[in-house]
């Protein structure tokens, strides 16, 4: 367990993320922008800060286990995971080809420290139940799940089955956390399908629900933390984020849910990125 | 009848419904390691699931009416180090959620043990909407996945106990019905290994789950008429054991597959693709010929779908001829 990062480092660490997830995309010429850009805070608290886990022991049988559910978004996570020392930055740029580890969506068999195979939607928190009935069994409590699951994905009915059982169940060693960043392929997610008091239905399925800013450090690892101290339910975080985060011109367009930027445009985005807005002059300019 | 080694046809036999030998078969499992798991979907009994439940209730997971979730937490409990047994009716589980199978058990390659009652036509009146028999065919275009149809109850009790003990996603085929107690303790069951159960020279019939009886009830129908069946069980359709199936098939040079299930894409589909490319073959499949089925008592249903022994003879008769 590395020592806890100021605040301040871990947002340095998720704009380099972001940094890592243009060039990816642009070089893979595929895949899906806009939500792993708003991710990137939510995927630098869990693994600068609040997971358990070994970059050099991805096995390691005492880690937290970190499901991500909407598979599509897996460039953050291949970022991620690089910048913690799971693998070597450089293997971010095979992306998406032919005998790369790091697969459109992700496969656990090719990646270690990988932990579902996933990509069809709906499928992650209930592989979470399972995965939390089965510590609860074994006593091993002071494992925690983590599920990261997409607002979209909740169309899905396979959601509310699990959100069920988990309730049911009690089980308060999985924290959720939905990307509520209000976007999905088709347009808006409250035209594509209303998802309505997302709040109100997740507590009416018998979840302590948490709402916090997902694009906020701070607050992402207090939920975090405030979400563990809760026994007696599973714990759903929330987390508005602004999809396509720290890049103006992919900010709240769901255009960019599934695309990836051409050559110019990825000069732009790291422009940006590395300049934060035009705030400072980037060291590479 | 000749060389009649691995079953018992002689005298009256005994009948159990083959969901049962399950049942007995999963809670002998459940003492012998302590990571076997079950989940149901609201069919606790009816899959015979009651027993484990009873005797391990902590290590039973009631999902509620919920294939999909049923699968999938089965995928979290393996990754978890458990051995998940995870029941419904074939129709709904794989029915309904083949998709969660395909991405979370076999591309994910957790050994899920999926099982699927009330399998086939002989549900009866419950009708076409519960007479699943498309399953073997969407379990076996799986990778990774392993399929096993049980002939009887006390196969299903061994088939059990070996899917405990193997490391890959399986899917067992239950049937509802008091099926005839065919096989003993003592014969042999594998996984992956078909069983000659009766030798014969003339014609091979190939066949799978409740209808391996049905094809040795033909073979003695088709002694009488002069000709000699072999009969050859496969209650592994995948992996299929082709050395056992081809060895028979050199030796009668005629076959009849024999499923209570679509013929397309079945044992017969399977049977059909390891002929056509190793060992081209008069064959002929007999199953549910690319339709629905209907409510009705089993036996009519068999009888009225072209199931039932005296098809099975029809069948190889056609095939014998088209030898000469």
């Amino acid at each position: 367990m590395p020592q806890k990062l100021p605040i301040k480092r871990l947002e340095t660490i998720a704009n380099d993320i972001r940094e890592d997830i243009i060039t990816m995309l642009e070089h893979a010429g595929s895949g899906h922008s806009a939500g792993p850009l708003g991710l990137a805070d939510i995927f630098t608290a869990l693994y600068f800060d609040v997971l358990k886990h070994d970059p050099k022991n991805p096995d390691w049988e005492e880690r937290d286990i970190l499901l991500l559910s909407n598979g599509h978004c897996v460039p953050v996570r291949y970022a991620t995971m690089a910048h913690a020392g799971y693998f070597p930055k450089k293997e971010l740029l095979t992306l998406r080809k032919l005998g790369s580890r790091l697969q459109g969506h992700p496969e656990r068999l090719k990646l270690p420290g990988m932990e579902t195979t996933s990509g069809p939607l709906g499928c992650g928190l209930s592989q979470a139940c399972g995965m939390a009935l089965g510590l609860r069994m074994d006593n091993k409590m002071r494992r925690q799940v983590y599920v990261v699951m997409g607002d979209g994905e909740l169309d899905e009915g396979n959601v509310w089955e699990a959100a069920m059982l988990a309730s049911k169940y009690q089980l308060n060693n999985i924290t959720a956390i939905i990307d509520r960043n209000n976007i999905q392929i088709d347009g808006p997610t409250e035209s594509v399908m209303p998802l309505g008091d997302l709040k109100a239905k997740w507590q009416a399925f018998g979840w302590h629900v948490l709402e916090v800013d997902g694009n906020d450090m701070e607050a992402i690892i207090d939920a975090c933390t405030m979400a563990k101290a809760v026994t007696e339910k599973p714990v759903m975080i929330i987390a508005y984020t602004i999809p396509g985060k720290g890049v103006d011109f992919m900010e709240n367009d769901f255009h960019w849910h599934g695309a990836p930027p051409n050559h110019e445009q990825a000069v732009k985005a790291l422009h940006e990125l590395r300049t934060l807005g035009g705030k400072i002059r980037g060291e590479h300019e | 009848m000749s060389n009649m080694h691995l079953v018992n046809l002689n005298g009256k036999l005994e009948s159990e419904s083959i969901r049962k030998g399950f049942g007995r078969g999963l809670k002998k499992a459940g003492e012998l390691d302590a990571n076997v798991v079950a989940a149901c979907a609201d069919l606790t009994d009816s899959t015979q699931m009651s027993l484990f439940k009873a005797a391990f209730p902590e290590r039973f997971i009631e999902v509620g009416v919920a294939e999909q979730n049923l699968v999938t937490v089965g995928a979290g409990l393996a990754a978890v180090g458990k051995i998940p047994f995870v029941s419904s009716y074939a129709a709904f589980s794989p029915g309904r959620n083949w998709e969660q199978i395909r991405t979370t058990i076999c591309l994910n390659d957790r050994p899920v043990k999926i099982v699927g009652s009330h399998a086939g036509l002989s549900v009866g009146p419950d009708g076409a909407t519960h007479q699943m028999l498309e399953d073997i065919a969407l379990m076996r275009v799986l990778p990774n996945m392993v399929v096993i149809v049980p002939c009887d109850a006390v196969e299903a009790e061994k088939a059990t106990l070996a899917m405990a003990k193997d490391a890959r996603p399986n899917y067992l085929r239950l049937a509802r019905e008091a099926t005839p107690i065919i096989t003993t303790d003592k014969t042999p069951f594998e996984i992956g290994k078909a069983y000659v159960l009766e030798a014969g020279a003339d014609v091979t019939l190939i066949a799978t789950g409740t209808m391996t009886y049905q094809a040795l009830k033909a073979a003695e129908l088709l002694f009488k008429d002069g000709i000699e069946a072999e009969v050859v069980h496969v209650p592994t359709i995948k992996p299929l054991d082709a050395e056992t199936i081809l060895k028979s098939v050199r030796k009668t040079g005629a076959v009849v597959t024999v499923e209570e299930g679509q013929i397309i894409g079945g044992l017969g589909g399977a049977i059909a693709e390891l002929l056509a490319e190793q060992l081209p073959t008069p064959m002929q499949r007999v199953g549910m010929q690319d339709h629905f089925g209907e409510s009705g008592a089993p036996d009519e249903l068999l009888t009225h779908f072209g199931l039932d022994a005296k098809h099975i003879r029809l069948a190889a008769h056609h095939v014998t001829d088209r030898k000469k």
